[in-house]
């Protein structure tokens, strides 16, 4: 029996997320046995003709990572959820709009005007910007055009499962396409990681203290956190209990607090206010300047709640820089 | 042509024990106030996930309000200094996204208070009304 | 007559990136253009964060590097916050960036660069791959990379919380260090690295220095560019990869700059072209003179062979002589063969692994003292460590809370963005002539550009070193005359 074909196809991302797959090291062997990967733009020859001429079901499962920002990744994934049977957003660009998606607090004309006429280092005096579409020396060049918001996988395309972190751990790539290529799939839209919270198998969650109030929050960089000690009892910003567990708290053995790469438990709608409302219950403060006091000591909410998962939020993007709008 | 006059849609989380009691006391007392406020009972002001504020926002609310016992008064003891922390935790992030502090207001309002929930409606919808609409959905490129 | 061949998408780069190449009237190349297609916006999107963040959001920029990343942003915050690491806290960062080093290049060579010369530029394309390389050169290669690979990812994962995004950089130090057991475990494997890198360079003697067609092809001038050099280097001019200050070297060798980090934005201008979404670094006291290479043009290069070339030499013995070697056989310093990227590589990933040695056998790497907590107001700061693709520079500016109020990146392979068009434009010309394109093509321009290893290095043990790479030949009208294809066996 032929092997099944698998995809693996890659947007607005960093390439971790094919480190990760090569962090498999030799438990790659199993899987490149059991499979044929007929995409891979990072490794293997492939052609945009080639993707066009499958026929729709050809190719078993498409793994894609990155954010969509442009008019080239839309037509890519569009083209991949075409052809292949089942979809998979991998990683937490394309499961949650990942740090890319942090541009969704700026404009697409900010990120230009910045880029390339205010730049330090940048010498411009004719106010070049880069152009769809170019004549030089009498030859036609294009580039695509960039999204003023970026998006998820699922923003764009219909997608059968997710696997979270950034990058996804070795292990849980390993177990989710074991279970793919065995067809023991949880129902279509699962999150292919725990249902609980990251404290639940936290390394400091027994060292937790009952009730605890932070006072401040405090900052990694102009302090020293207690290698083992509960974060958020520390008073840092440790999104631990707003973010899915699975991931072996790797960042937590580092000695820093988790950032939310994992994307919200299922039952929250929005990982960052879902976040706000356990800080409710653990800041303190009883006057209302008690209270504004503590909570202006929290720097930047908006890209601490929303590292991983701006594009995700209920709100979406920020409209507070001028031409946001569209 | 004269412009329709904009009327804000107004959503409101009002705590069981006293503000939800003080609001029906301004309609028994038929003290009027504008109509542009819906409500909604919660048992307690602690119960105010915020989530609940920017979905209001983002479905369609120009402004949100969170009424509720006064410090000292919650019938759960903490509720309401939950909802002041959450409130101004909140309050700070949508800043940052660029939607008003003015939209959302948390108030005390006892269940004897039915004047003070008036004109708090008054107020908020004269805010609001300043501040204009919201459309949220339009002003972002938001994909359902 | 044909007109303009496109090559889309180019592979093993970190992103995406096309090549346009035209043609004159007489079929031969009349210009190539570089382009990358895409932009993220970092420097914009990461005003208003906290400068410490950056240590952690910066790594996603590049997944293949983010340790550079990840230390050149450790560095900046050090320096925005006037804050010095504790000896222990910057042998741990050095520590870490060197096993990177050496796991990256290595990395780099089997499976990437060193199919071209192990079996041959013009060897079949099912034999341009690691498959091909274990032919050459025996089965133990692919499980001694993978085995030397894992064990030193899982070490960096030990050390940095994560290998991919690593954690652990703060200002002024490091939030983990390492135990005394550790240390004794990491000290074997960066014996074995060692070994495994001096292996390396067996390997390139053996295919490339004693294969007469592979060494022509490295000395051929059609792959030369006479450019200026940047690197870093110690306090004895020798190749620095975390700490030091930046040289530059003139194409003759001889020294025309040498600077500490925080004035690099004198020296390095950036030029514009609105056919591509990178930026072209030069260097602003000579000026942009388009690109071109030369001592009036401003074009410079970076990693691995340009480091070796603005160095007085190697700062570990064993790369000290491998580089002397290096050199004698290419004629003299500085070189300027372009696919001598690939040999000043695994000198590299020498030193990265002797340093790693040297670092271990010193018990104070597992010292406790890791941190020195700031306490002066931030503004201003810079981080320069060299990527394994070259110069990596971090700028931020901040209130007086720490909070960002602006960033200038400028990324490894960014400053090469002008010698790549150029390497693979002279390469094109060198190969196509009167319209004729073949395999032959696909071929000599990928290996131009893929000497600079941009940015990208995946290794599975199938992994192919076919490029994927599809020739469309138009004509005047833009009708599709031909396509030459490089399939998948």
């Amino acid at each position: 029996m032929a092997k099944p074909k698998v995809a693996f196809y890659w947007c607005a991302s960093c390439g971790g997320c094919e480190e990760a797959v090569v962090d498999l090291a030799e438990g790659i062997l199993p899987i490149v046995d059991a499979v044929e990967i007929v995409l891979w733009p990072v490794a293997l020859d492939f052609k945009l003709e080639d993707v066009r001429g499958w026929k729709p079901g050809d190719v078993a499962v498409a793994f894609i990572n990155g954010s969509v920002r442009s008019a080239d990744h839309e037509m890519w994934v569009n083209l991949l959820r075409e052809k292949c049977g089942l979809v998979v957003a991998f990683g937490s660009c394309a499961h949650l709009g990942g740090i890319p998606g942090l541009a969704n607090c700026t404009t697409r004309d900010r990120i230009l005007e910045n880029k390339y006429l205010r730049a330090e280092t940048v010498v411009n005096p004719q106010s070049i910007l880069p152009q769809l579409q170019t004549r030089v020396d009498g030859h036609e060049l294009e580039l695509p055009e960039l999204w003023n918001t970026v998006r998820r996988l699922d923003q764009v395309i219909d997608v059968d499962y997710y696997l979270p972190g950034c990058a996804p751990p070795p292990a849980s790539i390993a177990t989710a396409v074991q279970a793919i290529l065995s067809g023991n799939l949880p129902p279509k839209g699962s999150v292919l990681a725990p249902e609980k919270s990251l404290c639940e198998t936290c390394p400091r969650n027994r060292a937790k203290p009952e009730q605890f109030t932070i006072q401040q929050f405090r900052r990694i960089a102009t302090s020293v956190p207690d290698p083992e000690k509960c974060f958020l009892a520390e008073g840092y910003a440790c999104l631990g209990p707003a973010t899915r567990g699975g991931c072996g708290e790797r960042c937590i053995r580092g000695n820093m607090p988790c950032r939310g790469c994992f994307g919200p438990t299922p039952d929250a709608l929005d990982q960052g206010t879902k976040f706000l409302a356990a800080l409710g219950a653990v800041t303190a403060g009883q006057t209302q300047e008690e209270v504004a006091t503590v909570a202006a000591t929290l720097a930047d909410p908006l890209g601490t709640l929303y590292r991983f998962s701006l594009p995700s939020s209920l709100l979406g993007r920020s409209v507070s820089d001028k031409g946001a709008e569209r | 042509m004269a412009q329709e006059r904009f009327e804000p849609r107004l959503v409101g989380f009002l705590c069981r024990w006293c503000s939800y009691t003080g609001a029906d006391l301004a309609g028994t007392s038929r003290i009027e106030y504008p109509a542009n406020l819906a409500t909604i009972r919660v048992m307690c002001t602690g119960r105010v996930d915020p989530t609940f504020v920017v979905k209001a926002l983002v479905d369609g609310a120009d402004g949100v309000l969170i009424a509720g016992c006064h410090p000292g008064d919650c019938h759960y003891g903490e509720g309401n200094y939950k909802a002041q922390r959450r409130y101004w935790l909140l309050m700070n992030l949508l800043l940052q996204f660029g939607i008003e502090r003015e939209r959302v207001r948390l108030e005390w309002i006892s269940a004897a208070e039915g004047d003070r929930f008036a004109r708090v409606v008054r107020e908020l919808t004269e805010t609001v009304r300043t501040l204009g609409p919201l459309r949220w959905k339009e002003r972002v490129e938001v994909v359902a | 007559m044909t007109q303009r061949i496109s090559i889309n998408p180019i592979t093993r780069l970190e992103g995406h990136g096309t090549i346009e190449i035209f043609l004159d009237d007489a079929g031969d190349v009349e210009r190539a253009y570089f382009q990358v297609p895409e932009l993220r916006g970092f420097e914009t999107f990461c005003l208003g964060r906290p400068a410490e963040e950056m240590a952690q959001i910066t790594p996603r920029i590049c997944g293949v590097c983010p340790t550079a990343h990840h230390l050149a942003s450790a560095k900046a915050l050090d320096d925005l916050w006037q804050v010095e690491p504790p000896p222990t806290a910057v042998k741990l960062r050095e520590l870490a960036h060197n096993a990177f080093m050496f796991e990256d290049h290595t990395l780099h060579f089997y499976y990437l660069g060193g199919p071209d010369f192990v079996v041959g530029p013009t060897a079949p394309r099912s034999k341009r791959n690691i498959l091909g390389v274990i032919d050459a050169v025996g089965l133990d290669v692919a499980s001694r990379v993978i085995g030397i690979r894992r064990a030193v990812r899982q070490m960096l994962e030990t050390m940095m919380g994560k290998v991919i995004h690593p954690v652990f950089g703060v200002p002024g130090g490091v939030s983990r260090g390492i135990t005394e057991e550790e240390r004794q475990r990491f000290l074997e494997i960066a014996s074995e690295a060692v070994e495994f890198a001096r292996f390396s360079l067996t390997v390139f003697d053996q295919v490339v220095l004693e294969n007469k067609a592979n060494l022509e092809l490295v000395v051929d001038e059609g792959y030369q560019h006479r450019t200026y050099y940047m690197g870093m280097v110690d306090r004895q001019n020798r190749v620095a990869f975390y700490d030091g200050d930046v040289r530059v070297v003139h194409p003759n060798g001889n020294e025309v700059a040498k600077f500490h980090p925080r004035e690099y934005a004198q020296h390095i201008a950036e030029h514009v072209e609105p056919w591509s979404y990178i930026t072209f670094p030069y260097l602003r006291k000579i000026g942009w003179a388009g690109f071109v290479d030369g001592p009036s043009s401003g074009v410079y290069r970076v990693a691995p062979l340009a480091r070796l070339n603005v160095s007085d030499g190697m700062a570990t013995p064993l790369a000290q002589a491998e580089h002397d070697r290096m050199y004698e056989t290419l004629g003299g310093k500085p070189a300027h063969h372009t696919l001598a990227f690939h040999w000043a590589r695994l000198v590299e990933a020498l030193q990265a692994a002797e340093r790693m040695q040297a670092l271990l056998t010193d018990a104070d790497i597992a010292g406790r003292d890791i941190r020195t907590v700031p306490t002066a107001t931030p503004s201003e700061g810079v981080g320069i460590v060299e990527a394994p693709r070259g110069t990596l520079i971090h700028h931020y500016w901040t209130d007086p809370q720490g909070m960002l109020t602006k960033v200038n990146l400028i990324v490894a392979t960014n400053h090469n963005a002008a010698p790549i068009a150029m390497s693979v434009e002279k390469a094109a010309k060198r190969a196509i002539h009167g319209g004729q394109v073949d395999d032959g093509l696909l071929n000599l321009v990928e290996m131009a550009f893929r000497a600079y290893d941009p940015c990208h290095a995946c290794a599975t043990h199938t992994l192919p070193g076919r490029m994927p790479l599809v020739a469309r030949i138009l004509d005047r009208r833009g009708e599709l005359l031909n396509v030459i294809r490089r399939d998948r066996e």
